[in-house]
C-alpha cells in the first residue's frame, strides 16, 4: 500500500551561534534577532524514515511546521530532502503556544489537508525538548503513538517498530494511523543533491493562517497554553577566586589549608 | 554570503557545507599529514550532482554555472584545499569536453565524469615552463590509426588517479613556422601512458600531483578536442574560465577559514585577564582578513556571473584569480601572527591555510601571468 506520510518540523537556532543568544531581562523572552534556524536535528531523522518508506512502499511524505513566516526558508531544505509537499502554520494569533496548543494546531492543520496513514516527528527538540509534542498529537488524533523509536517498517498493514528502552528494546506492532518519534539511532538523514535543490520550486508549500484551519480559538496562541515559561534566568557562571603569592612551599601549605577548610580530608 | 546568490545559490553553499562538515572537516588535518588523497569521495560528491555542475542535464549535469561550481569549491576549501583542487582540476577534463568536444566525446564521457566514474586530468605544464605555453617538446602525430602521442607533463594534479586525461601537445608548425598546439583526449585503460614521479609538495597536500608520461600512446581518429591545431585555444579558455575561478574559489574557502580562526582563537585565547581578541591591533588583523575575504569574495562572483551570462570574463577571473590567492596568503599570516607561538603549532590548522595558500598561487597561472592578462587586456 502506499502511504500518505506527515511529519512534523520544527525550525530551532543554529547551535553555531548559541551564544549570540540572549534573555530580555524584562519580558523574560528568547531574544533571537539575527540568529539563524535550522531544522531540529531529529525532524531530519523523521524526514529520512518517512522517505525511506516512500521509497520502498510508494505514496507521499508532507511537511508540517508551526512557526513564522521566516521558516519558509527550512521549509524548503525539507522540500530538497526529498519530501513532495510543505505546509507552514504561520499567524500571530498562534504565538507563545506552548506544547498542547502547538499539537493542537498541529492536528487540525493535518486534518485539514487530508487524512494521513502515518505522522513521524522527531523525539524532541533542540530548544524546548520536552518530548511533549509527539504523544500529544496522537491523543488529539486518536490513535497509537510511540516514543524513543529507533527502527521501523512497514508489513502487513501495519507498523513494526522498535524503541529503546532503558535495558534493551522492545518490539511493537502497531495498527495504522499512528505517531511515531524517532530518536537519531533511527538512520542518517540524507544530504541533498544539487538536483533536489532544482527541483525545490515546483514543489507545492503553503502557509496556512489561523482562518485556513478550523480552530478553536481557546486552543490556540498564548490564549489557548495552560503553560507559561516562569523565571527565566542565566546563570552566574563566576566562581569565587584568590591568586596565592609566595614562594612555592609557602603556597603549597595555603592550598592545603584551604583544601582542608573546605572539608577535604588528606592524609 | 554573496548578496546576489540566488535562492538556490544560497541553498547549494549550505547543502556544500554540511557535506563538507560530515566528509572532510574531521579528516582534513590527517589528509594534509599523509598526504593522503581520498579518492573514494570523488563519488560521494558525484552523487551529490557538485561534480560538473555546469554540464546540461542532457549529459548528466545539473545545468548550472561557474559560479555554482565556485560555491562548491570554497566551501570545500573551507576545510580541505588540498581535496579541493582535485576535485576542481577533475573538472577541468569535464569542462575541456563540453566547450570543445565532438558530440561523440560529450555523450561518452560527461555522464561519466559528473558521477566520477572516471576520474579526469588536464595536463598541459611541461618542464619547459608552464608560462611559456606554446613550447612544447610533447608530440601529437597523425598516423594511419589516428594519432600518436609521445611527451612527459610535470606537476600535473590527479596525475597517479586520472584514467581521463586530455593533454596538449605540439602537432605541428603555421606558416610562420611556429609551432601549433592540439588537445587530445586519451580514454582510460590507453597503453603507453603512465605517472612518473609524485611531488611532495609543500601545500594542497591529499590532491596529487606529479608527473604523467606519454610513451607511443595510440589514440583514435576521432580523439582531438576542438580542431586541430587549435590546442592552445582549448586549453586557454579551459584554464582561464574554469582553473582560475576554481583556484580563486579554493582561495576563498583559505580566506574565509583564517577570518574563522583569528575569531575563535581571539575569543577563546586569555590575555591579561581578557580575550585576545579585546586587543586593538588583534582586531585590526580580523579585520583585514575579512575585508579581503569580502573583497575577493565581490571580484570572483561578479567573474563568475559576468562567464556564466556568456560573456567574456578573462581577464577580470585573472584579476580574481590573482587578488584571492595573494590575499589568501596574506590572511593566513595574519591570523598565524594572532595567535602567537600556536600558530606555528601543528595542531592548529592556520599553517596548513598558510601553505595550501602559497602552493594556490602558480596553479592555474603565477601571480606574474595573471598581471600580464590583466594590464594586457587594457592594452591592446
Ligand atoms: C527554552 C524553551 C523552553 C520551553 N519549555 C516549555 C515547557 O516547559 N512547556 C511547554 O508547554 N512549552 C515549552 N516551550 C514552548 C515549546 O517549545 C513550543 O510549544 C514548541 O512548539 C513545542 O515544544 P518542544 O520544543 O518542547 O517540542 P518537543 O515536544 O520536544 O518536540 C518533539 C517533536 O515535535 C515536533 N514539533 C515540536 N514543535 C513543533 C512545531 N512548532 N512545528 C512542527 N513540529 C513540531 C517535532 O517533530 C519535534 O521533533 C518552551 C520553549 C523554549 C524555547
Ligand atoms: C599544486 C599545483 C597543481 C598544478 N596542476 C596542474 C595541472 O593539473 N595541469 C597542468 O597542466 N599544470 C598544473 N600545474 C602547473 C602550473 O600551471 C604551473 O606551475 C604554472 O603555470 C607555472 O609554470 P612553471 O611552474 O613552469 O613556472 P615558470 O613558467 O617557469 O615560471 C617561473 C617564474 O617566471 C615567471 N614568469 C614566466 N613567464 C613570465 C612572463 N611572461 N612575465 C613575467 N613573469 C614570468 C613566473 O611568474 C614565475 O615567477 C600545477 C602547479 C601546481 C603548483
Amino acid at each position: 500500500m502506499a502511504l500518505t506520510i506527515a511529519v512534523c518540523i520544527k525550525p530551532v537556532p543554529d547551535s553555531e551561534y548559541y551564544n549570540k543568544i540572549t534573555i530580555d531581562p524584562v519580558t523574560k523572552r528568547l531574544n533571537r534577532d539575527g540568529i539563524p534556524t535550522v531544522i531540529n536535528s531529529m525532524d531530519k531523522n523523521a524526514i529520512e524514515a518517512a522517505l525511506r518508506l516512500r521509497e520502498k512502499h510508494g505514496g507521499r511524505v508532507l511537511a508540517f511546521s508551526m512557526a513564522p513566516d521566516t521558516a519558509i526558508e527550512n521549509l524548503k531544505r525539507v522540500l530538497a530532502m526529498g519530501v513532495d509537499e510543505a505546509y507552514l502554520c504561520s499567524d500571530r494569533v498562534l504565538g507563545g503556544a506552548d506544547t498542547w496548543a502547538t499539537s493542537y494546531t498541529l492536528y487540525k492543520a493535518i486534518e485539514k489537508t487530508g487524512p494521513v496513514d502515518l505522522v513521524i516527528m522527531g523525539n524532541q527538540t533542540e530548544d524546548g525538548g520536552t518530548a511533549q509534542v509527539p504523544s500529544q498529537l496522537g491523543e488529539w488524533m486518536g490513535v497509537p503513538h510511540l516514543a524513543n523509536v529507533i527502527a521501523l517498517d512497514y508489513e502487513d498493514g501495519g507498523m513494526v517498530v522498535k524503541t529503546k528502552a532503558d535495558r534493551g528494546t522492545i518490539r511493537y506492532s502497531l495498527k495504522l494511523p499512528a505517531v511515531l518519534a524517532v530518536t537519531r539511532d533511527c538512520n542518517e538523514p540524507r544530504i541533498p543533491s544539487v538536483m533536489d535543490i532544482l527541483k525545490v520550486g515546483k514543489k507545492p508549500m503553503r502557509i496556512l493562517r489561523a482562518q485556513d484551519l478550523d480552530l478553536n480559538p481557546d486552543f490556540i496562541g498564548i490564549k489557548g497554553s495552560p503553560t507559561q515559561a516562569g523565571e527565566i534566568y542565566s546563570p552566574d557562571m563566576s566562581r569565587k577566586s584568590e591568586a596565592l603569592v609566595g614562594d612555592p612551599d609557602e603556597i603549597a601549605l595555603r592550598i592545603l589549608d584551604e583544601l582542608r577548610k573546605a572539608g577535604i580530608s588528606i592524609g | 554570503m554573496f548578496e546576489f546568490f540566488n535562492e538556490n545559490q544560497v541553498m547549494l553553499a549550505s547543502v556544500a557545507k554540511e557535506l563538507v562538515e560530515k566528509e572532510i572537516a574531521t579528516h582534513a588535518a590527517e589528509w594534509d599529514e599523509k598526504d593522503h588523497c581520498p579518492t573514494e569521495l570523488f563519488k560521494v560528491f558525484g552523487q551529490q550532482g557538485m561534480l560538473g555542475v555546469f554540464v546540461p542535464e542532457q549529459y548528466g549535469g545539473a545545468g548550472l554555472g561557474i559560479t555554482e561550481r565556485s560555491i562548491i569549491l570554497e566551501e570545500v576549501a573551507r576545510h580541505s584545499a588540498g581535496f579541493a583542487i582535485a576535485l576542481m582540476t577533475h573538472d577541468l577534463a569535464t569542462a575541456a569536453i563540453l566547450n570543445h568536444g565532438t558530440e561523440e566525446m560529450k555523450k561518452t564521457w560527461l555522464p561519466k565524469l559528473c558521477a566520477a566514474e572516471v576520474i579526469g586530468g588536464l595536463s598541459v605544464t611541461e618542464a619547459t615552463g608552464g608560462s611559456d605555453l606554446s613550447n612544447q617538446a610533447t608530440t601529437i602525430e597523425k598516423n594511419s590509426a589516428g594519432y600518436l602521442l609521445n611527451g612527459r607533463k610535470v606537476f600535473i594534479t590527479n596525475s597517479h588517479i586520472a584514467n581521463l586525461n586530455i593533454w596538449t601537445g605540439t602537432s605541428g608548425v603555421n606558416e610562420k613556422g611556429r609551432k601549433v598546439l592540439s588537445a587530445i583526449l586519451i580514454p582510460p585503460e590507453t597503453p603507453g601512458l603512465s605517472a612518473g614521479r609524485k611531488e611532495n609538495k609543500l601545500g594542497l597536500r591529499g590532491s596529487i600531483t606529479g608527473e604523467v608520461i606519454a610513451k607511443d600512446v595510440q589514440c583514435g581518429p576521432d580523439s582531438i578536442v576542438g580542431k586541430e591545431g587549435k590546442g592552445s585555444a582549448v586549453a586557454l579558455h579551459t584554464i582561464g574560465n574554469y582553473g582560475r575561478s576554481g583556484m580563486a574559489a579554493i582561495a576563498l574557502g583559505i580566506l574565509r577559514a583564517s577570518v574563522e580562526e583569528a575569531v575563535k582563537f581571539g575569543n577563546e585565547r586569555i590575555i591579561y585577564g581578557n580575550p585576545l581578541s579585546k586587543i586593538p591591533e588583534m582586531q585590526a588583523i580580523i579585520a583585514d582578513n575579512q575585508v579581503e575575504y569580502e573583497a575577493a569574495t565581490a571580484m570572483l562572483y561578479n567573474a563568475t556571473a559576468i562567464y556564466d551570462n556568456g560573456k567574456d570574463a578573462i581577464p577580470k577571473l585573472a584579476a580574481a584569480k590573482y587578488f584571492a590567492t595573494e590575499a589568501a596568503v596574506r590572511a593566513s599570516r595574519r591570523t598565524m601572527d594572532l595567535m602567537g607561538g600556536y600558530g606555528v603549532i601543528n595542531e592548529y590548522p592556520v599553517g596548513r591555510f598558510l601553505r595550501d595558500a602559497l602552493a594556490n598561487i602558480p596553479s592555474g597561472g603565477t601571480s606574474q601571468i595573471m598581471r600580464v592578462i590583466v594590464a594586457g587586456s587594457l592594452l591592446r
